[in-house]
Parts: C-alpha cells; sequence; structure tokens
C-alpha cells in the first residue's frame, strides 16, 4: 500500500521536508498544504533585497513550480488545517476536505506578535510576501516611515527604507537594538550605522497608541510612553514571531515554547514530526532545547525530519547559524550567544570590520561577524568539533582567523552527545 | 544567453543556456541540476553552491570577495578550482564555461 505524507506549512521548511522526502527515495503520495497562495518561498529576502525593488518575485520561490510537478508534490496552497485527529490520523481542511495520513510534518512556522495599543490595526507587519506588497505604495521616498523594533527585521526595514530616501524613525522598547539575539557591543555599533545614515533611533521608547493626525486620514501620529507624538505616513512594526502551536495543542502534541520534537523531529505523537520555526528540539551541542527561526534551522531540520519518515534516522546537531544585510554590513552570526559571560571583540568597530565572540566559563559559545567571515567560519568549526580557544587567542589579530582553532585540543565530542540524547529523551517524553 | 555544462560528479554533462546577468547558483536550481542547494539564496552566506570551475576558465572569473574567499572554507573539497557559483553571473566572457558539481553540500 502507498504511504502518504502530508505536510502543514508551505514555507522553508515545509518544502524542505517534502523535496528531501523524494531524495531520500519516499515513493508515496505527498500533500504539501499551504495557507498562503504562492508555492513556498524564501522569507529572507523580504525585508532585504525584495523590499528594496531589487528581486524579482519568482527569485523568491524556494523550487519552480515545475519541479513540485516533477517530484509529484501535491500542493494545496491557500488552504488551512482545521483539525489534525491523531487516532485516525486524519487531517481535516477548511474546504471540508479530509486527508488520510501515514506520516503528518507540523512546519507550520510562526505568525508576527503583534503590538495591542489602541489604533494598533494601522500597524504594517512584515512576515509575507502579501505584507510586503501591500507597504509597496507608500514605501515611496519622502514618505515618513516609523519602524517599531529593533530585532533583524526592524534594522533591515530601516535600513532599505533609508536608503530608498524614507524619513525614517526607529522606535526600540529595549535599552539596544538587537537586545534579544545579540550584545550591548554589537547593539550599540548598528545603532550608530543606522543614525550615521540618517535614521532618528529611539531606544527604551514604547508605543502607548496610534492616532489619526489632523484631519487627514493618512497621516498618523504615534504617541510614546515618553509622551511624545511622531507623525508617519505608513508604521511597521517587527517586534517578534509567535509560533504556530494551536493545531498541535488541539490534537493532543506537547508544546511548550513550540511544538515539541527530539533530536529526531518526533513530537510526543506517533507518525507526527515538527520542522522549522515551530519546533522547539533539543541541541546537543548546548545541551538545551532551542526553537530558532531561521533558514538554517527550517532546511538542517527539514532535512532530518524527512531521513527519520524514511527510516534513515540522524539526529539533529547543527550549529545555528544566522545572517543579516544592512547598508554595507554582513552581520554573520554562528551558534547561541544565551547566558554568556564573556564578550571578546576582534578587531576595531569603527573599521566597521570586527567580531565579537561570546564565552562562558571560557568556552566559546558564539559569534556576531560583522563584515568578518573567516570569524564566521571559524566559529561554526570551533563549536561544532567542541574545541577550546581561550579568550586571548581569540583576540589576537596576529593569528589569522583561519587559523584560531588549529592545533589546539578538541574535548571529546562523544560524551556532549551521549549526554545531550539522554537529556532530550527526558524532556521529550 | 550564454552555454553553461555542469559536470556532476558521476560524470553526467548537461549544458544550459543561461541568461546574461544571473547566477550560475539560480541557473543550475532552475534547470535542476544536482549538487547544489543555494540555500542562503545567493547572498554569499552559507557556501552550498560549491563548486570546481574548469581550469581553463578560472582566469576568466571576477576575482573573488574576501567573503567568498572566507565562506569557501566551510566545503572540505576546497581545491584552487573552487567557487561559489552565486557569485558567478553570465557573461558573455563565459560563453561555454563548464563547472562541476560536488556529490552534495553538507
Amino acid at each position: 500500500m502507498t504511504e502518504t505524507t502530508v505536510i502543514i506549512g508551505g514555507g522553508q521548511a515545509g518544502a524542505q521536508v517534502a523535496f528531501s522526502l523524494r531524495k531520500e527515495g519516499f515513493s508515496g503520495r505527498i500533500v504539501l498544504i499551504g495557507d498562503e497562495p504562492v508555492l513556498p518561498y524564501q522569507r529572507p529576502p523580504l525585508s532585504k533585497t525584495y523590499l528594496a525593488g531589487e528581486l524579482e518575485k519568482e527569485r523568491l520561490l524556494v523550487k519552480p513550480a515545475a519541479f513540485y510537478d516533477k517530484a509529484s508534490i501535491e500542493r494545496r496552497l491557500g488552504e488551512t488545517v482545521s483539525a489534525i485527529d491523531t487516532q485516525e490520523q486524519l487531517v481535516s481542511l477548511n474546504t471540508g476536505d479530509a486527508l488520510s495520513y501515514d506520516h503528518l510534518v507540523l512546519a507550520t512556522g510562526g505568525r508576527v506578535r503583534r503590538l495591542s495599543c489602541p489604533g494598533a490595526d494601522r500597524i504594517n507587519y512584515l512576515r509575507t510576501l502579501a505584507d510586503v506588497d501591500a507597504m509597496q505604495d507608500a514605501f515611496v521616498a519622502g514618505a515618513r516611515l516609523v519602524v517599531i523594533g529593533g530585532g533583524y527585521v526592524g534594522l533591515e526595514t530601516a535600513a532599505v527604507a533609508v536608503k530608498h530616501g524614507l524619513k525614517v524613525t526607529l522606535l526600540v522598547a529595549r535599552p539596544t537594538v538587537l537586545g534579544r539575539v545579540s550584545s550591548p557591543e554589537v547593539g550599540k555599533f548598528f545603532e550608530a550605522v543606522h543614525r550615521k545614515a540618517g535614521v532618528t533611533l529611539c531606544c527604551n521608547t514604547g508605543v502607548d497608541a496610534i492616532e489619526q493626525s489632523g484631519d487627514s486620514d493618512k497621516v498618523l501620529a504615534l504617541v510614546t510612553d515618553s509622551g511624545y507624538r511622531v507623525l508617519a505616513d505608513m508604521v511597521v512594526a517587527g517586534i517578534g514571531l509567535l509560533p504556530n502551536v494551536e493545531l498541535a495543542q488541539a490534537a493532543g502534541i506537547v508544546c511548550d515554547n513550540g511544538i515539541n520534537v527530539d533530536e529526531y523531529g518526533r513530537t510526543s505523537v506517533a507518525n507526527v514530526y515538527a520542522a522549522g520555526d515551530c519546533a522547539n528540539h533539543p541541541n546537543p551541542i548546548y545541551q538545551r532545547r532551542l526553537r530558532l527561526e531561521s533558514v538554517q534551522n527550517a532546511i538542517d531540520q527539514g532535512k532530518t525530519v524527512a531521513a527519520t519518515i524514511c527510516g534513515k534516522d540522524k539526529a539533529y546537531a547543527e550549529v545555528p547559524w544566522f545572517w543579516s544585510d544592512q547598508y554595507d554590513l554582513k552581520l554573520q552570526t554562528a551558534g547561541i550567544n544565551s547566558g554568556y559571560d564573556q564578550a571578546i571583540v576582534r578587531g576595531d568597530p569603527e573599521s566597521r570590520s570586527f567580531a565579537v565572540f561570546y564565552l562562558r566559563e571560557g568556552r566559546l559559545l558564539a559569534v556576531d561577524a560583522i563584515n568578518r567571515p573567516a570569524e564566521f567560519v571559524v566559529t561554526r568549526n570551533i563549536i561544532a568539533k567542541g574545541i577550546v580557544v581561550s579568550a586571548e587567542r581569540l583576540q589576537d589579530e596576529s593569528i589569522p582567523a583561519k587559523a584560531l582553532g588549529n592545533g589546539l585540543p578538541c574535548e571529546i565530542s562523544a560524551k556532549t552527545t551521549s549526554q545531550a540524547s539522554d537529556m532530550s529523551q527526558e524532556k521529550v517524553a | 544567453m550564454i552555454k553553461v555544462t555542469y559536470i556532476e560528479h558521476d560524470g553526467t554533462s548537461r549544458e544550459i543556456n543561461v541568461e546574461e546577468g544571473v547566477s550560475l547558483m539560480d541557473a543550475a536550481l532552475d534547470n535542476m541540476v544536482p549538487g547544489i542547494d543555494g540555500d542562503c539564496g545567493g547572498v554569499c552566506a552559507c557556501a552550498t553552491c560549491h563548486v570546481h570551475v574548469d581550469p581553463a576558465w578560472l582566469d576568466k572569473l571576477e576575482p573573488m570577495s574576501e567573503t567568498e574567499d572566507a565562506m569557501l572554507e566551510l566545503p572540505d573539497s576546497r581545491n584552487e578550482s573552487s567557487r561559489l557559483c552565486c557569485q558567478i553571473k553570465a557573461s558573455p566572457e563565459l560563453d561555454g564555461i563548464i563547472v562541476h558539481t560536488p556529490v552534495g553540500q553538507h
């Protein structure tokens, strides 16, 4: 009998699972369900080259339509799932159709966190292709744009907008930009970069209300928590993502900041898997659970789930990585700096080319590399191999970046792996 | 349009017409050439579009950027003919270029 894999979620992870299943030899039926009416596309360019008008829509697609036909991947785009019955192994759609599955993959991603202040319904968000397309008419030189949020999306949007000739104000609730994912060292650097480029940037500033300004219904006034009024022709917020877990929760699948999976992408319910932004998974390198919002995670975890479905279990154990393009700067992050007790700056931020290494108890956790790709690359290798590099060595520019991990002892990785494996079983069970 | 020949690790060869200005990564993906992933979408952030350029064509390419050079440290099979094909844009000088794709990118 032919097996069926149903994939809920038409983003990067969902597409990856579908194509990786074929690569791993899955010969059954594959159905990909996406609530957006378009084929899976790459989201990173939305706040970068696509917003800037430098990238054609077709280039956003993860794969062209013909690939899906060739790989016999059925698409149900613009459709949503209303319920999952894990007993009967049945997925119900809003169209009234039902699909039975042998394997079910939840690649449901996330949705933007929304502001809840009065007038918040006038805010644009930037998560989907439709979101960006809806902004285009007002995204013109001279327009006043207020961006709320100092994360990747907010900073990238501000950078594209100011280059495009818009008058940009960036309001950030935290004391520094990139506060959730980086460090004050890197945050302060990016603040200076944006100010120099012409962005008006206010940290420690929340938004209490968004009102109509005067008679024009086109001009808005943001009332900040410090009592200022900021006029805007358009408001865009990028204040984080909420994982889409409701379907899984309703089906009785264990969720805790995302859908809980083990290192093979298996949820708490048999034959149900999760991958991508929605999946809370154990990472053996950091020996803790992570829920990552990144292309790397969507792709690598998608591959993991496809392999598991095909009976070729291969634990997911990657060093996470991220990137952000702003102006002439490429920020590349390897690893997760959470819990660091030491930040080592290599190079001079004034030169717009430097790296910040994060260590905990002398062990390298992560790097933020700004126009320093060699530091990014070597850090991925150092963390993956468990090499111990001293803070002094990391800072020493007389040692070429690519040699930073050379000739140093590795920790025994087998120990790390077995400990992590125990941990994940404990938590997932 | 220029002609680009992609040769797979097992010797399978395919000639593809590529519009000028399009990267050899996009052309490979558009034409289902195996062995090229292009995870980051072609912004030199992931090194999953590694190819070996036929030595006769190496000199005709634009020199690689510092970023590409650094990112090429990620693939194990790097040698003097390695390039990231997201950084190679089709141009008249490259008409007939031959690149070799690896078994996989990870």
